[in-house]
């Protein structure tokens, strides 16, 4: 018989109670139970970055990794960044055409903010390696590459 | 033991659609209660921009805002028959059985605010904004949803077009093998520089520049989007991916991206391109298909410059290092020479 065991998190900065399997993964929870669609299952192998979310600021996989061992964190998806208003790299994103089919794009935008986090002032090379466990198989990355340059540029001169 | 430059050149006349069984595209147009309209189709929008271009081409015709029209493709229990999206054929078939559905329906809709006008329907115009007006005199003027709520309210009249475009099947002329796909045609050239290691077999430092002819760009940042990443999809096809990379045994096919080699974002090519538009006669609007013009040519045009700095004519594809290099090899051998 399957075992539920209860799981607490915060999610964007709300707590959250849910009941998860034995063994079950992160984006399971965060798609099945708790009902946030942004975080995407690509290949489920850890392989395309389209589950992209954080735990305690640092990109992790949800696929690949144990619901469990996310009580008490806190976790972030791509519906954490935009309140009222879309967060900056949301625009630069459709101002850039930077999205085709949208399949990667919740975890692009997830990687870039992880990014500016931690490092504000990414120059090219950074922000290649940044999104480099993210495929994409439409844009050929040019334009992501130069939507998160934009934000960089933007928040550079003194936005936000 | 050194690195080879290379330039390689590929151009291509692009029939947009196919010629199997003839190829037609239909669409439905209504308004909606809100002064709106919906369009129907059963063609796909896999990301290439079906939705947005048919919207356009939907609003344009009716004379309203492109806010005021919603496309509702990819169901054929509700959509029209379409051939579907593939051979590029999507903005010139589909954008040409919308323009249809779309002037019947704007033709009823006319009508009706000619009724309400007193004027005749040839002497009305509409202002792109959700206007219709009389020619020649602005101040007498009747808004579309109006027009449509009276032509359904007080006249009984459905405001709503059909639309197919159909380019008839071309029967094989048995002597001479010629038919003609009575289809327009797409052009481009491409230059592809890179440099080949001839030590290792390895390529890189590629660049492509190209210009692409697209009839007239209908939603031109759409176009480019296409032509970036499609050509980068070519490069991949050329240089990396393969499902079968020991064909024709299948025991090494890969299972996941792990083992499914594609070049990721520190893999890219430079792209220059340029877009040249020429409208097509029989394109809505001038436009043509781009789908996979930006894709095809990157291949030959890919083998012709390692052919051109290695002196190797790669038949196969993709054309990974150890390709390359046993290509080399074995030339070098055929010309005694071991190095």
């Amino acid at each position: 018989m399957m075992v539920k065991k209860p799981l607490e998190f915060r999610l964007n900065g709300t707590e959250v109670a849910v009941f998860a399997d034995e063994a079950e993964n992160l984006l399971s929870v965060l798609r099945a139970k708790v009902g946030d669609l942004t975080p995407k299952y690509g290949c489920g192998q850890g392989g395309c970055g389209a589950c992209m979310v954080t735990i305690d600021g640092r990109t992790v996989l949800s696929c690949i990794t144990l619901a469990e061992t996310v009580a008490g964190a806190d976790v972030g998806t791509l519906a954490g960044l935009s309140g009222e208003r879309l967060d900056p790299l949301q625009e630069a994103f459709m101002d850039g055409f930077a999205a085709q089919c949208g399949y990667c794009t919740p975890g692009m935008i997830v990687a870039a903010r992880a990014l500016l986090q931690h490092n504000p002032t990414p120059d090219r090379d950074q922000i290649i390696e940044a999104i480099s466990d993210n495929i994409c198989r439409c844009t050929g990355y040019e334009p992501i590459i130069e939507a998160i340059q934009s934000v960089v540029a933007q928040e550079r001169a003194g936005g936000s | 033991m050194a690195i080879y430059k290379g330039r390689g050149v590929c151009a291509m006349n692009y029939p947009i659609g196919m010629n199997l069984g003839g190829d037609p595209s239909q669409a439905l147009v209504h308004s909606n209660p809100d002064g709106k309209f919906t369009v129907t189709l059963s063609s796909i929008d896999l990301g290439q921009g079906m939705k947005s271009v048919s919207r356009q081409v939907a609003a344009e015709t009716l004379g309203v805002p492109v806010a005021d029209v919603y496309v509702d493709t990819a169901d054929s229990d509700t959509g029209p028959q379409c051939m579907g999206s593939f051979a590029s054929r999507g903005t010139h078939r589909v954008g040409n059985a919308v323009i249809a559905a779309a002037k019947e329906a704007r033709a009823v809709m006319l009508e009706a605010a000619a009724e309400e006008l007193e004027v005749n329907a040839v002497d009305l115009e509409t202002d792109g904004l959700g206007n219709i007006l009389v020619k020649g005199a602005p101040g007498r003027s009747i808004t579309t949803q109006e027009a449509c709520n009276v032509a359904q309210f007080k006249y009984g009249q459905s405001v709503s077009g059909r639309g197919i475009f159909l380019i008839p099947m071309s029967d094989v002329d048995p002597d001479t093998g010629e038919m003609t796909t009575v289809s327009c045609f797409a052009h481009m050239a491409m230059i592809v520089d890179l440099e080949v290691d001839d030590e290792t077999g390895e390529v890189f430092n590629v660049r492509m520049n190209s210009a692409y002819e697209v009839g007239r760009a209908l939603n031109p940042k759409l176009v480019e989007q296409q032509l970036v990443g499609g050509a980068w999809m070519g490069l991949s096809h050329a240089l990396y991916e393969t499902t079968e990379p020991c064909y024709p045994s299948r025991d090494h096919r890969p299972y996941s991206f792990s083992s499914y080699p594609m070049p990721g974002p520190g893999d890219l090519a430079s792209h220059g391109i340029s877009i040249l538009e020429r409208p097509a006669p029989d394109g809505p609007f001038g436009g043509k298909g781009v789908g996979e013009m930006c894709a095809n040519p990157v291949l030959p045009a890919v083998a012709n410059a390692i052919y051109d700095a290695v002196g190797v004519e790669m038949d196969e594809l993709p054309m990974t290092a150890e390709k390359i290099l046993r290509a080399i090899r074995a030339k070098a051998g055929r010309a005694g020479d071991n190095g």
